[in-house]
């Protein structure tokens, strides 16, 4: 998978979170918890949403690199790319 | 219209998920009903076939209107979804439907009969999803035509475009907010109580589940909070229940309201059932479920109707203590605050542990300051053993 491929997986993972969001105006480096006042209750949401779509586990320890979308991304490139 | 919560006035039938002649069975999703709150899935307590459908998608009734009409197996039909009164006498003579408010000559239409239609109009229907019995025929002899078919389909469908608006329906959830929150304040003498709850057991406890765990299965400090005070209940149980007319009812059951702020603006706080009878992973689960459809606006009438005791945890937006509102007619609300590290003194020393601020808001005209007390000790005791959670 792609860079952009994963972006789109972890934008459409979170439109179903945040329904009322913009995702158009999401700023990558920012916390989605700022952003988007999102809980502790919808981020497991959206990483059990990344993990269903993509198949990679996120050990807890790493939840808080999928805090923004760049970190987010680049997380889910690097755990994907050892078993491609 | 059911009552989805002591809040509301009024639903509007967005849609029908059974018709005529279907079975239906406890618990099944019959509708779906337009508040305030959202579109709620209403689910059906009696078990019968639908006989007809008093209530068209688009029209707004008051609670306690009937919808339908369903007839057990054994009883005269009855108005469903409804506390109405039910047939007494039919349900003495349970094959005497004429006891019945529906005895046949009242009901025009004969639901079983098929309904003069021609081939074009219910090729049509059926393509474009009409229940043909709904439709109202201006044919010869009021049979139904293909124009018809199409009216009752733009009708169908112009409730759902024309329901409140976003902005509509942001007032309206406002509206019913302080009007609860006003009733309770207004006729609720809340007394409070909170303490200091050292969270580190918990908090261990979680971090070596979880590390176990994948992400699917993790489990949040909400739930065993949840938990905590679903069996803190069995201690002082009159924490569970609902102050109506002028007496408190007690409940065996508890149903934890969990309070989930809209990020619109708003809260809704659905049930998780039978929290005490559940394990930490199936509360857990549902606990996600249930922020999930609140988020998309689907939540189920039981869910919205029937708590016995609500839960707040205002930790994610940082505030240290809670000062709750109790949900009327329910009798108690618990409250939490932020988990973070503080100084704590144990032992004679003064260590870093993780603990949370929970407090009660509960109705003095049920249990005193004493009780209020010990509830809130049994909270903390249990979650002091979380792995008997």
């Amino acid at each position: 998978m792609t860079k952009d491929e994963i972006q789109e997986v972890v934008l459409r993972v979170l439109g179903r979170i945040a329904p009322e969001a913009d995702l158009k105006t999401i700023d990558p480096r920012t916390s989605f918890r700022d952003q988007l006042d999102i809980d502790s209750v919808d981020f497991l949401n959206f990483a059990i949403g990344l993990n269903k779509e993509l198949g990679v586990d996120i050990p807890d320890a790493d939840l808080p690199k999928l805090a923004s979308l760049a970190g987010c991304v680049s997380y889910l490139l690097s755990r994907m790319k050892p078993q491609g | 219209m059911p009552s989805l919560g002591a809040d509301m006035e009024a639903g509007t039938l967005v849609e029908w998920r059974v018709r005529p002649g279907d079975a239906v069975k406890r618990g099944d999703i019959v509708a779906l009903v337009e508040t305030e709150k959202g579109v709620i899935e209403v689910e059906i307590f009696d078990e019968g076939v639908v006989e007809k459908i008093l209530i068209q998608p688009g029209e707004k009734v008051p609670v306690g209107t009937p919808l339908a009409l369903v007839r057990g197996a054994t009883e005269a039909a009855e108005p469903a979804l409804a506390e109405e009164e039910k047939p007494a006498e039919a349900a003495k003579e349970p094959f005497a439907p004429a006891a019945s408010p529906i005895e046949p000559a009242a009901i025009p239409p004969v639901p079983s009969k098929r309904p003069h239609i021609s081939p074009a109009a219910r090729r049509r229907a059926e393509v474009i999803g009409v229940d043909v019995f709904l439709v109202e025929g201006t044919g010869a002899d009021g049979s139904i035509t293909l124009a018809d078919v199409e009216r009752a389909a733009s009708k169908a469908v112009e409730p759902v475009k024309s329901a409140a608006t976003a902005a509509d329906r942001q007032a309206g959830l406002r509206r019913a907010i302080a009007a609860a929150m006003a009733r309770s304040k207004k006729e609720i003498p809340h007394y409070y109580v909170g303490t200091e709850i050292d969270m580190s057991r918990a908090m261990a406890f979680l971090a070596a589940e979880n590390a176990k765990r994948p992400v699917t299965n993790r489990l949040l400090y909400s739930a065993l909070l949840i938990r905590a005070v679903a069996l803190a209940i069995r201690d002082v149980p009159e924490m569970n229940g609902f102050w109506i007319d002028g007496a408190f009812k007690p409940v065996e059951a508890v149903h934890v309201g969990v309070a989930i702020s809209l990020r619109q603006g708003g809260l809704v706080a659905p049930a998780i059932h039978d929290v005490n009878k559940k394990n930490l992973d199936e509360i857990m689960r549902e606990m996600l479920d249930l922020v999930n459809r609140a988020r998309t606006g689907m939540l189920r009438s039981s869910e919205m109707s029937d708590p016995t005791i609500t839960v707040t945890n205002l930790g994610d937006q940082g505030v240290e203590t809670v000062f709750g509102v109790i949900y009327p007619p329910q009798v108690a609300l618990v409250g939490f605050g932020k988990l973070t590290e503080r100084a704590w003194a144990a032992e004679g020393m003064v260590v870093a542990r993780p603990a949370i601020s929970a407090s009660l808001a509960a109705d003095h005209r049920v249990s005193d300051g004493h009780r209020g007390g010990r509830f809130i000790a049994a909270v903390d005791r249990l979650l002091q053993e979380p792995e008997k959670l």
